[in-house]
């Protein structure tokens, strides 16, 4: 007897980690990881929805594919833009990067 | 009580004691392990609920791509020296505060909105065939996915491109 809210309940549990997460971390890979745990929030609800309420279509399933496949291309992208920006000034929290040139 | 629900009961708490530890630690580096382990446990939750292939899916990409790429990226940039606790106490209050509101009235969203959901009984195999997927993948009538996997193509193909320019040597 596993019910729909109890799945709702532990992603709203990982969504608020993210968001705690998010506000208080100084580290910006720190920060991509709390938005990783909310994509995955999202994620879990997604094929939720689609297995306890629709399951007569496939929709939320395809999303949650697709929402994988994107979060890791956003990661990738944005692990090279820390890479490079710790080149240029040796430092990837916030409060360092006041300058975002070249 | 049957071992759907042990399991059930088993993955929600790793999931939500490990998403919790992934923002409370200290350490950066263990932030990415809880995290590690935050993702197996989403993948057994679409196991229970049938989803083989996106479970499978979670753990190749997720765990076994997107992790060990932040693991290379915090050793390169030695951002093991993260600290939570040189915020400020009324910043880590406020914002817990924030989060633990948001949490609030999400859980009570759920509880007091009637869902004419069914119960899940969890399957012992596959509900999906690789089969449908493949084909609902690669075909463009109604119930078709072929324009959003083709531009999914195109969105990896610009992230190549996109993360060998902006993290050359110059």
């Amino acid at each position: 007897m596993i019910h729909l809210e109890y799945f709702l309940i532990v992603s709203a549990i990982m969504m608020a980690a993210g968001i705690f997460g998010f506000l208080t971390r100084r580290s910006t890979l720190a920060i991509l990881l709390s938005i990783e745990l909310m994509l995955n929030a999202t994620d879990l609800n997604f094929a939720v929805f689609n297995r306890l309420l629709f399951p007569d279509g496939n929709e939320g399933f395809f999303f949650a594919l697709f929402s994988i496949a994107i979060s890791a291309a956003e990661s990738a992208i944005a692990i090279a833009i820390m890479i490079n920006i710790y080149r240029h000034i040796k430092d990837i929290s916030v409060e360092k990067l006041q300058q975002m040139k070249w | 009580m049957d071992s759907h629900n042990i399991a059930f009961v088993i993955l929600a708490v790793i999931v939500s004691c490990m998403s919790i530890m992934t923002v409370a630690t200290k350490s950066i580096m263990r932030s990415a392990t809880y995290l590690f382990f935050t993702l197996l446990g989403t993948a057994g939750l679409y196991f229970l609920l049938g989803y083989t292939f996106l479970g499978a899916v979670q753990i190749m990409v997720y765990a076994g791509g997107i992790i060990v790429l932040y693991v290379f990226a915090i050793l390169l940039t030695r951002g093991v020296k993260d600290k939570l606790s040189e915020n400020s106490v009324a910043k880590i209050v406020s914002a817990g505060l924030l989060s633990l509101v948001g949490l609030g009235v999400f859980l009570f969203l759920f509880m007091t909105y009637q869902f004419k959901a069914q119960v899940l009984t969890a399957p012992t195999e596959s509900i999906l065939s690789m089969d449908t997927i493949g084909t609902a993948l690669l075909s463009a009538d109604e119930k078709g996915y072929l324009l959003p996997f083709e531009v999914v193509s195109l969105l990896l193909l610009a992230c190549i491109v996109g993360g060998l320019v902006i993290a050359r040597k110059r």
